[in-house]
């Protein structure tokens, strides 16, 4: 089969890889028919992620039609469409029965702290993943849930982690009618994570990022206030100047470790990897949160350490949140909200190649040509 | 640039997901589940598997791909004696994957395949819409070699 194949940072190809084959009575094989770039791909792109192994394939977010069960997997047939939620999940564990299905135990041996991801490395276990024609699926039984009749496919891709994502940034967010939300990041997740913030109540929505085309869609798809922090000089001040000096209720740390917008996280982060990637972002939420406010981070950091002004948590009283999406937990919700319209996720998809592009797809989105938003690799 | 609509509710869906009880912390924890569970079938290895040493045996499944070969297996295998908590665990993988792409480089060239640089580093969109990028990136890259071979020849010659 077809697959991408990771050879290094920023290079990548198309390359025949063996059929995946069942290894776990629980397992499945699904042959994959669309799956996305998720921008925490790119951190595996820009090799920022240990244990990035060369040969791996990459892709955590994708749909497509069962070809095969293991002997222990009732609830779907061969020939069901199903959208597979990004994390691995037994479904059973002391932390999958409280609906933490991102923080499975029984799905990763290489990290205690990450639960299994499809194609992300080896510490979130070791799985190939989606970006490919055919993909091995454990716990076929708990994660992949077959695409409501007559909802979009596209719809169906966005809901296996990006529109999650967004959600529940705004969930842990805990966001009260009448409350102030900052969005760092107008990425896919950001968007996401806007648009949901008003289902929770927010009075108002606010989006920083840099990227001006990007700015401009948020602004119409999530009808909020929008700012360029390159045209203000000191984006915690300008907060703290538009919430009557006391900060925002809820801040949103939808970037991650690629983050722009200060020289020392981005030289100490990012080019010379002495920190888990660049926390401007979770710097400014943590410093443009008020007094007693809550941060919510969803952007993804590597495992090591960051510089983050943590003697500031302490002294503003900050509440911080922050989980990998338990999608399956949410999926029942958000698939409610995109049947009835409040949500229309594949309304960010920018940008469709064929898995032969792959490597100009990733060249792309990580370069941020073309005003790509969300690309999506259709198999 | 922004024009602030002062009535919130106009928004579609305002409000339809609000919940009190989630301030600011989401109900989560049910002490009920705080013992373990017993574990689901155990997925069996036919390749080698490494496993944090935070945990006493494989997850119930993993994945087989890549397994640890060569020096960076072996540094691989010297990372995982060490928790996740230390850099002897994290440093050694993250020198791992660089050694890996040279010896997977190695591999390609032995098999007869030699990589097409241009195209896997997406070089066909970067002359397609960032032509500057791509050729200062091609500048810098090609200075930087004849700098290092000059250099080396420089050593050698004096030798």
């Amino acid at each position: 089969m077809k697959a991408m194949n990771y050879r290094g940072p920023f290079r990548i190809r198309v390359d025949e890889k063996p059929m995946p084959e069942i290894l776990h009575p629980r397992d499945a094989i699904v042959q994959v028919t669309r799956a996305c770039i998720c921008g925490s791909d790119l951190h595996l792109y820009h090799g920022m992620v240990p244990d990035t192994r060369v040969g791996s394939t990459f892709g955590h977010e994708f749909i497509g039609i069962v070809r095969e069960l293991g002997s222990g997997v009732t609830n779907l047939k061969v020939g069901d469409k199903v959208l597979v939620p990004f994390n691995i999940a037994c479904g059973e564990c002391v932390f999958c029965v409280q609906g933490l299905f991102a923080n499975c135990h029984e799905s990763n041996s290489m990290s205690t702290a990450a639960g299994g991801i499809f194609g992300y490395s080896h510490i979130a276990g070791g799985y190939d993943g989606g970006q490919a024609e055919y993909v091995r699926v454990p716990y076929a039984d708990v994660g992949p849930t077959v695409i409501p009749e007559g909802m979009d496919e596209e719809d169906a891709l966005l809901l296996t982690d990006v529109l999650p994502t967004g959600y529940q940034a705004a969930e842990m967010g805990g966001i009260q009618k009448g409350d102030t939300v900052v969005v760092f990041g107008a990425g896919p997740i950001g968007i996401m994570a806007a648009k949901c913030a008003w289902l929770f109540g927010a009075e108002r929505v606010i989006v920083i990022d840099h990227l001006e085309y990007r700015l401009d869609f948020v602004k119409k798809y999530a009808n909020c206030e929008v700012y360029n922090f390159k045209s203000i000089e000191d984006p915690v001040l300008f907060i703290k100047h538009i919430t009557y000096w006391l900060g925002a209720d809820v801040c949103i740390d939808a970037v991650g470790s690629d983050a722009c917008g200060n020289a020392m996280q981005t030289i100490t982060g990012k080019k010379l990897l002495l920190q888990a990637g660049a926390a401007t972002a979770l710097h400014w939420a943590i410093n443009s949160v008020k007094k007693g406010g809550i941060v919510s981070i969803v952007g993804v950091y590597g495992p090591t350490d960051n510089l983050v002004p943590i003697g500031n948590v302490l002294n503003k009283g900050i509440t911080i949140r922050a989980n990998q999406t338990s999608v399956k937990r949410l999926l029942p919700r958000l698939i409610e909200h995109v049947q009835s319209g409040v949500l229309s996720p594949k309304d960010i998809i920018t940008h469709r190649f064929s898995l032969e592009e792959i490597p100009d797809a990733y060249r792309i989105f990580s370069s941020k040509l073309d005003e790509c938003i969300k690309p999506v690799i259709v198999v | 640039m922004n024009v602030i609509n002062k009535d919130a509710s106009v928004h579609e869906g305002w409000a339809i997901d609000e919940n009190i009880e989630n301030d600011p912390t989401y109900p989560m924890r049910n002490r009920a589940y705080s013992k373990i569970p017993s574990r689901p079938e155990q997925q069996i290895a036919r390749v080698e598997i490494l496993h944090s040493n935070e945990r006493p045996h494989y997850s119930s499944v993993f994945g087989e791909i890549v397994p640890p070969s060569g020096l960076s297996g072996q540094l691989r295998r010297y990372a995982f004696q060490h928790s996740e908590s230390r850099y002897r665990h994290w440093l050694p993988l993250l020198l791992a994957d660089r050694i890996h792409v040279v010896e997977e480089l190695i591999n390609d060239v032995k098999q007869g395949h030699i990589p097409n640089f241009f195209v896997e580093m997406g070089g066909r969109a970067l002359w397609k819409y960032d032509k500057m990028t791509l050729l200062k990136k091609t500048t810098c890259y090609a200075v930087g070699t004849v700098a290092v071979l000059w250099t080396i020849r420089r050593i050698l010659g004096k030798k």
